[in-house]
């Protein structure tokens, strides 16, 4: 059936069985490519994008339960405060090597931020525990969350 | 030459640069020059606009390794144009034009550091040869500077946009008549830069093999046997093609014995199997899900992790199969050594885990294939898709996609040639997206090994005798894909008295490169069983290692010398980075351990610290990182993200990784079963490269060998405990 979803503040419509994960429905009926599949069991973070804000595992969402909700995703942070800071770090920085995981990264950094704008070491390791980095750019990622906040990098 | 023996023809490759790699850059590179929309091709990889923008082409595939950047900057510096005006573009698939396009061994540096050099200075020297022609002078009066010509006796300017034009009358120079910059005068070398694509990276824009869409395009998923290379005995291909979306749903046979590297060795041929296409991928894994594929028996479904061990044991406590090498009397020399040591070694198989799953699209058209793969070895990819579907190899386009990592594993196609089959039997696009439970299961693992070691020291902290049964996998004198050690292994030609003997059992499990390959194991157990000598002389680790070395600047010949003196040199700088000298003071619980390894031509030593709690968890606090890979870091960005990932990723493998077999099969499936090291474990690594008067060489590896056995170590010299066996487990360390 078809499901009308706000995607980066613009409704959107998408025509497909209510138990798909809306990872697929942004990737393949809608296009936004940025979300990526990595797992498809919540374990690599790969897939993050914000619902109302918070930040969740795409693949794990039926579109049916998205309701109303506000999604954003990769593709919006450059509208957004917080996440155009952090993509701008990210790119200073250069902390990508693939990049593969990078979207769910900055996805997980920018909420983190808009939540505690000067997060410790701890708070980092926290909020950025869910995202695998296979290329290990983990030194960067931190250096990156820093430098975004406004903050001296170790 | 096929991914297989990649790293058997090393010599080879190095040895074909530097005969023919020169006159091949310089052929014209039609498809460029016919997309180029007026730009004005110099040579196969570089154009210029009117505007001044520059276009070259990066030839390799990336992989995360960041040869999209690296190697234009080596163009770019020497055709002298300002790096903000450099458009970057992904070459063809035409090693007639480019020579081998891959992403495997670090090779690029080393392959490329001269050629793409010369290649910026002929197109350089051309745009001199047009301005002096149009202002009547000779070129030795004119000079450049970023972007323009200048007429140096009048300080008269032209643009190379400008030029563009007039230089297509003018004849390339010979590369080799041209002199090079002076490092002094680098503009854009050793200067950081972050990855061309990093802006798109950020933002989310479509960029790998997963993100390729095609007008028309169907959604396939490939169902194989668990136990690898089983037949379908049956499906239920009406059920899956019942639900809403499916489209197609059929067996493929395959021939997966065909193409076979060596004898008793696993072919390259398709694995057989179940594919699915939809509208949509979630519709065909839905209707994969209703296939009920039952699987024909198989003759390795017997395989065990728990079998090869006790068959490793078997095999070495009899004679040794091989014998690659016996230097002196090792029986004597042990017999008269102050202290021996024995010691038997395991490590498991690995998966390469690429956060991108395998995917691959292909578009079959009036007997023309067409297909997008984010593989690191495109050209092989063509080639074994015409022999498996029967074409011609100029009937098929590979396009090169960027890959979400490599490590190894994409030098394999087996992807490649399920989308090409599955797209000409669907009559449609077809985007072909492994799950990451069909990815676990058919890797081409990093084969598991044990060794038997035995050895000796005297009284003065020498090492008198050395003994490795290596007992691996293969048939007949042939090792399975990636499963070797050559004779020469270190410390080899170090030690007098020396056996390397080997003993193989046959696997049924398919294998091959992953980063570093080899070295990412034998770095383990070589460094460790060094550790457990010094340990027994009763000398510092260090100065042990440093002693081993001995006090020739290079033992042994081209290709397989062994230049001591850079290793001792990093050793050195490791020590004192990281306070190595005053680790007694650390507290209980805690340690420093060292190792250091050659391999991709670079030279490394690396020292970890960790604490150890009474529960057996680990903590590595800091690594520190000596390298030595010659006499430029061509990106520094590049370079420090590249040693520090690789540090972590070996980390990672160590302390959390293996794959284990059972009934033929891979028993883990996804993450939760296979972890990675995530940010919260991850250390600060801090990294040193010393510059010496040697070829720059590659950095996606060499890092990597090493730090798995400075943290073993670290951990012995935390807890007493020996690690003999990855991964490290809490069991292993408990108080």
């Amino acid at each position: 059936m078809a499901y009308t979803l706000n995607v980066n503040g613009k409704a959107v419509s998408a025509d497909v069985d209510g138990d798909t994960p809306l990872l697929w429905v942004l990737r393949d009926t809608l296009g936004f490519v940025g979300t990526k599949y990595g797992c498809g069991v919540a374990a690599c973070g790969a897939c993050t994008v914000h619902v109302d804000g918070e930040p969740m595992r795409s693949c794990q969402i039926p579109v049916e339960s998205v309701g109303k909700a506000k999604v954003s995703t990769i593709e919006g942070m450059a509208a957004h405060p917080v996440g155009k800071k952090v993509q701008a770090a990210w790119m200073e920085l250069d902390v990508a090597q693939c990049g593969y995981c990078q979207a769910g990264q900055i996805m997980s950094a920018t909420a983190l931020l808009a939540k505690t704008p000067k997060p410790t070491d701890a708070q980092i390791d926290e909020a950025m525990n869910g995202n695998l980095c296979r290329c290990a750019t983990y030194v960067r990622i931190r250096a990156a969350i820093k430098r975004a906040s406004g903050q001296k990098e170790a | 030459m096929t991914y297989h023996d990649l790293n058997a023809n090393r010599r080879e490759i190095l040895t074909s640069v530097g005969a023919g790699g020169l006159t091949l850059a310089f052929s014209m590179a039609s498809k460029a020059e016919a997309q180029d929309g007026g730009l004005k091709p110099l040579n196969a990889y570089v154009r210029l606009a009117p505007d001044g923008k520059v276009t070259i082409q990066a030839k390799n595939p990336e992989v995360g390794q960041g040869v999209r950047t690296m190697l234009p900057m080596l163009i770019a510096e020497e055709l002298d144009v300002a790096w903000e005006d450099v458009v970057i573009e992904t070459a063809p698939n035409d090693p007639k034009t480019y020579g081998r396009q891959f992403a495997g061994g670090s090779m690029a540096t080393p392959m490329h550091w001269e050629e793409l050099r010369r290649v910026g200075a002929v197109a350089r020297a051309m745009l001199i040869q047009a301005a002096a022609t149009a202002w009547n002078c000779g070129p030795g009066d004119c000079t450049t500077a970023p972007g323009e010509v200048i007429h140096t006796p009048s300080g008269k300017k032209r643009t190379y946009g400008s030029l563009a034009l007039a230089c297509a009358s003018v004849t390339p120079p010979d590369p080799k008549s041209l002199t090079l910059k002076d490092p002094k005068a680098y503009r854009i070398i050793g200067k950081p830069k972050a990855q061309y694509d990093v802006a798109k990276i950020v933002t989310g824009q479509p960029l790998f093999g997963i993100d390729v869409r095609r007008p028309g395009m169907l959604y396939a998923t490939y169902e194989k046997a668990p136990v690898f290379a089983a037949k379908v005995a049956s499906a239920d291909l009406e059920a899956a093609k019942s639900v809403k979306g499916v489209r197609k749903a059929f067996v493929v046979d395959g021939d997966p014995n065909a193409f076979a590297p060596g004898p008793g060795q696993i072919g390259q041929g398709l694995m057989p199997g179940v594919a699915v296409v939809a509208d949509s991928w979630w519709a065909a894994r839905k209707g994969r899900d209703k296939l009920n594929t039952k699987w024909a028996d198989h003759p390795t479904s017997k395989q065990s992790s728990k079998l090869f061990a006790e068959q490793a044991k078997t095999l070495a406590a009899g004679k040794a199969q091989r014998t690659p090498r016996n230097d002196g009397d090792v029986d004597a020399a042990l017999k008269a050594s102050a202290k021996t040591v024995e010691a038997a070694y395991f490590y498991p198989f690995l998966s390469h885990a690429n956060l991108e799953p395998q995917n691959c699209t292909a578009e079959y058209k009036d007997g023309k294939l067409e297909i997008w793969a984010p593989t690191q070895n495109p050209e092989p990819g063509r080639q074994l898709v015409a022999k498996t579907l029967g074409m011609k190899p100029e009937d098929i386009t590979v396009h090169m996609v960027r890959g979400g990592g490599g490590f190894g594993r994409r030098l394999a196609n087996d992807y490649m040639v399920e989308a090409a089959w599955i797209a000409r039997e669907a009559g449609a696009p077809v985007k072909l997206l492994w799950t990451r439970e069909d990815d676990m299961a058919h890797d081409h693992y990093r084969p598991a090994g044990f060794h038997f070691f035995r050895g000796g020291v005297d009284a003065a902290g020498n090492v008198t005798a050395w003994h490795d049964h290596f007992v691996s996998f293969g048939e007949g004198t042939g090792f399975s894909p990636s499963a070797g050690m050559g004779p020469t292994e270190f410390p080899a030609r170090f030690v007098q008295n020396c056996r390397l003997e080997v003993s193989t059992m046959p696997l049924g499990v398919p294998t091959g490169p992953l980063r570093a390959p080899g070295s990412n194991a034998l770095a383990f157990v070589m460094q460790s069983f060094i550790d457990e000598l010094a340990h027994a002389a009763n000398a510092d680790p260090l100065a042990f290692q440093i002693k081993l070395l001995g006090d020739k600047d290079v033992v042994g010949e081209a290709p397989a010398a062994y230049a001591a003196g850079r290793m001792r040199g990093v050793l050195k700088a490791v020590g004192e980075m990281s306070g190595w000298a005053n680790r007694g003071k650390l507290p209980k619980g805690e340690g420093m351990g060292v190792a250091c390894y050659y391999s991709h031509l670079g030279y490394f030593a690396e020292v970890a610290h960790v604490a150890c709690s009474p529960d057996g968890a680990v903590k590595v606090k800091k690594v520190w990182v000596a390298a030595d890979v010659g006499s430029q870091i061509i990106n520094p960005m590049g370079a420090m993200n590249q040693v520090q990932g690789s540090v972590i990723d070996g980390l990672s493998a160590a302390l959390h990784q293996q794959i284990t077999i059972d009934g033929g099969r891979a028993e883990q499936s996804n993450f939760t079963d296979y972890p990675l090291m995530r940010i919260s474990e991850a250390p600060q690594v801090e990294v040193q490269f010393l510059k010496t008067n040697f070829p720059p060489t590659g950095l996606g590896e060499p890092a990597l060998p090493p730090v798995i056995p400075a943290l073993t170590n670290a951990i012995f010299a935390a807890t007493g405990k020996r690690v003999r066996s990855l991964p490290v487990t809490p069991d292993m360390l408990k108080a």
